[in-house]
């Protein structure tokens, strides 16, 4: 009954999105009031149905109905409830309807939280991101539905994935798609603005706090992805460049790049039509990545299913949505040209050459990505595509935005002097080249790791410098809170959160250890100074697994410093082993252990894998600084609805760009 | 033109970067009877899918283990050092990447990969083994050097 319930409401929440995708269209075309207001409460309307049909799947879940055949094959009555909740997001059809549900939710926010839209907009908004909900609706209902029964119904299910039975992956893929899914506000706004045929301060005003929440969410998403890859597939690796992280990464790397190119916007009325292209491009490589993970094409721990009928159908769907977003742009685009002028030196120039490099660097991702497929598809042989050709690629794109990182949020807006910016970060300068050149020389660091803790250090210094000049300048009296204002607050935690994710990965990959090892019980490693000895394994019973535990005592200098237990389980409905492994997390510093297996019986030996891991924590603490500073950001005063609001626009006419 | 320029430039840059990268980085795949055939090369890396034969997994000293790739028609000798993934088991297909050694025809593996579930079947195994079957061999790597 539930299931059917779920199943209906899932056809009333398609029905529902089809009104809202075209009836305040029309209404904003024929400029009908009635139809325009159709656009709200069906975007409401829209949300509580969807939310019935997941809360629907979640009771299947949790009352183990196996007559569901997506329960029965990702379910099983000796799962934990946490479990049983997180796995109707753990295989393919429940993660679209969470995906589905994510989408109305934030058309349910626009609705709700952007009452200060004018109608017509707002309509038009509502209405791209009910087309989208469109697409996604009749995707499940063709190809993958979750409600449909599976009679005769099993005894007991056949038990989700043991890879997603952790923690970080519970929380990681709905944090991933809020973020993916959130790009499609700024793709509607511009869409509609497209539409409309103008942008001005408002429209600005409106999108930026919506693209830096969605920003943040997908910030914080891959960063939980990369440390369940950490701390769940066993090999103490952080990111892999597999096709899937990548599915997440380009969208990222667009969507850092539109921030940016936000501001400008905002603050001086410039890069109009470039901001529309790439909030059209963030979401549609939002999309590419669905069809990536989705269709099959690429074989990972996220690509549950290679059924054709759905890669075709999400392939059709990008045409269709990535076309018709790119022929309006080109059909409209050249009423956005121009805007406020500027210099070579200014602030300008430093953020067009952040967008160039963060564009650039999507474009070398998504061609590592798709090049192996394209090669398949034409019958070329098979070839991977592996790390060496990404981080080949990356870190000589990276470098120059490190370094434009450090001095650029302080150069002036228009115009500004290279001689005034180089006076203003002799120090700096200075500090950086001194510490990099004495950590190469005077410790074992080598230059790589000494350039990258100096490019750390750079934008570190840089975020001083300009603290010191907010605090500086504000007028007298006024609170240090009302001098720096929570936008410039957030950007100064996100670009601080940038130094220490570059001095984690400089550190971690430079100064890190590992060493796989055979021990037998009462044998003892050393590794960087920590020696690690093996006292054995147990049995051990887990609630839907058994488990083979080991013990390491790890000392340093005589001291103990921790007792580790690395296990390997095997989840009884699926007889497939698993590495869980053991690690001594630190601020400074991670010890990691985990167990290979054991060669022959008699001895009780095991191969280990041991590692020594320095700042790794580092990694995720950087995107986490980042996220939260773009949460910062985003409930700045000026986005906040005030009584009168906004409304000076920017002329459209204005000056054309020098260059 | 600022505008235009930089973009211009940052697309070349790129664009130079992914041709050296790519060149340098590109694993090809090869089935066991096409290291018979002797259509893969000996000097840069590769990668090689097959099944695990049956009973032909040795363990050495420490972490050494050998152990023999079909893919149905012909078989590859594999020599690894370092620690299994979790999925590797005799019958399992699997893919290994190395470097062939000279004359032997025998893969030095550098990463043993075996995926996710006990179902799983990498396509590349997949399909090696059904080119074996029906007597033909894989397409060699376009631009593969020899």
């Amino acid at each position: 009954m539930i299931g059917e319930l779920g199943h209906f409401a899932l056809i009333l929440a398609f029905v529902v999105a089809t009104i809202q995708g075209v009836v305040p269209l029309l209404g904003a075309w024929r400029r009908i009031p009635a139809w325009t207001a159709v656009a709200v409460s069906a975007a409401r309307a829209q949300f509580l149905l969807i939310g019935l049909s997941y809360l629907c799947l979640t009771h299947l879940f949790i009352v183990s109905d196996f007559s569901f055949t997506y329960v029965a094959q990702n379910s099983n009555t000796a799962l934990p409830l946490f479990y049983k909740i997180s796995a109707v997001w753990g295989a393919h059809e429940g993660s679209m309807l969470l995906w589905a549900a994510i989408l109305a939710g934030w058309g349910f926010a626009v609705a709700t939280f952007s009452t200060s839209l004018p109608d017509v907009f707002r309509a038009r908004v509502l209405a791209v991101v009910a087309l989208v909900s469109v697409g996604f609706h009749l995707f499940m209902l063709l190809t993958s539905n979750p409600f449909e029964r599976l009679l005769p119904a099993p005894v007991q299910g056949r038990d989700l994935n043991p890879l997603l039975q952790d923690p970080g992956m519970v929380a990681h893929p709905p944090l991933l798609y809020m973020g993916y899914v959130g790009l499609v506000v700024p793709f509607s706004f511009a869409v509609a603005a497209l539409l409309e045929g103008r942008i001005d301060l408002a429209w600005t005003r409106w999108t930026r706090p919506w693209t830096t929440v969605a920003w943040a969410f997908l910030t914080s998403g891959i960063m939980l992805g990369s440390w369940w890859a950490y701390s769940e597939l066993g090999w103490g690796g952080w990111w892999f460049w597999d096709p899937v992280e990548n599915a997440s990464f380009m969208p990222w790397l667009v969507a850092t790049a539109l921030i940016h190119s936000l501001a400008v916007t905002e603050q001086r009325g410039a890069f109009r039509a470039w901001t529309l292209l790439l909030a059209i491009f963030g979401f549609s490589l939002s999309l590419l990545g669905t069809f990536l993970v989705r269709s099959g094409v690429l074989v990972s721990v996220h690509a549950f299913a290679t059924d054709p009928a759905r890669g075709v159908f999400i392939l059709a769907f990008l045409g269709l949505v990535i076309g018709s977003a790119l022929g309006l742009y080109a059909w409209r685009a050249a009423r956005f040209a121009g805007g406020g002028s500027f210099e070579p030196c200014s602030r300008e120039t430093f953020l067009l050459a952040n967008n160039v490099l963060l564009v650039a660097t999507s474009g070398t991702v998504l061609l590592g990505t798709l090049y192996p497929l394209l090669i398949d598809a034409l019958g070329q042989g098979k070839i991977s595509v592996g790390p060496p050709y990404f981080n080949a690629v990356f870190v000589p794109l990276m470098l120059p935005l490190a370094a434009l990182l450090g001095f650029a949020p302080l150069a002036r807006w228009k115009g500004d002097e290279w001689r005034r910016l180089l006076l203003k970060f002799r120090m700096p300068l200075a500090v950086v080249v001194l510490v990099s050149v004495g950590l190469a020389l005077g410790t074992p660091a080598s230059w790589a790791m000494a350039a990258g803790t100096g490019f750390a250090l750079w934008i570190a210094t840089g975020v001083v410098l300009g603290l010191r000049d907010r605090l500086r300048h504000r007028h007298g009296g006024g609170s240090v809170r009302r001098a720096l204002g929570r936008g410039f607050t957030g950007m100064t935690v996100a670009h601080l959160g940038a130094a220490v994710f570059i001095a984690g990965v400089t550190w971690t990959t430079g100064a890190g250890v590992e060493r796989d090892v055979r021990l037998a019980p009462g044998e003892s490693a050393t590794l960087a100074g920590y020696s690690f000895r093996f006292e054995g394994v147990s049995g051990r019973l887990g609630p839907n697994y058994r488990a083979l535990r080991g013990t390491l005592h790890v000392s340093r200098g005589g001291e103990p410093v921790a007792v580790l237990h690395p296990e390997k389980r095997t989840y009884i409905s699926q007889a497939q082993p698993m590495t869980e492994a053991a690690v001594h997390a630190g601020f400074t510093r991670d010890l990691y252990v985990a167990l290979g297996d054991q060669p022959v019986q008699e001895d009780g030996a095991w191969t280990m894998r041991l590692q020594y891991k320095p700042l790794v924590r580092w990694i995720w603490l950087g995107p986490i600084m980042m996220a939260i500073g773009g949460l910062l950001a985003a409930s700045d005063r000026r986005y906040r609805p005030s009584p009168r609001p906004a409304r000076a626009a920017v002329p459209v006419d204005g000056a054309h760009v020098h260059g | 033109m600022l505008f235009v320029g930089m973009i211009v430039a940052g697309v070349a840059v790129a664009a130079g970067l992914v041709i050296a990268a790519m060149g340098e980085n590109m694993l090809y795949f090869y089935s066991p009877s096409q290291i018979r055939a002797g259509e893969a090369p000996s000097g840069p890396s590769i990668r090689v899918g097959g099944l695990v034969v049956e009973g032909s997994v040795r363990r050495g000293e420490g972490l050494e283990v050998s152990f023999t790739l079909t893919d149905g028609a012909e078989t590859v000798d594999v020599r690894y050092a370092g620690i299994l993934p979790d999925l590797f088991r005799e019958g399992q297909g699997i893919v290994a990447s190395g470097v062939l050694e000279a004359g032997g025809g025998r893969l030095r593996a550098e990463e043993v990969l075996a995926k996710h579930d006990e179902n799983y079947m990498p396509p590349e195994v997949a399909e090696a083994m059904e080119m074996a079957r029906q007597g033909g061999k894989m397409v060699p790597p376009h631009g593969a050097r020899q």
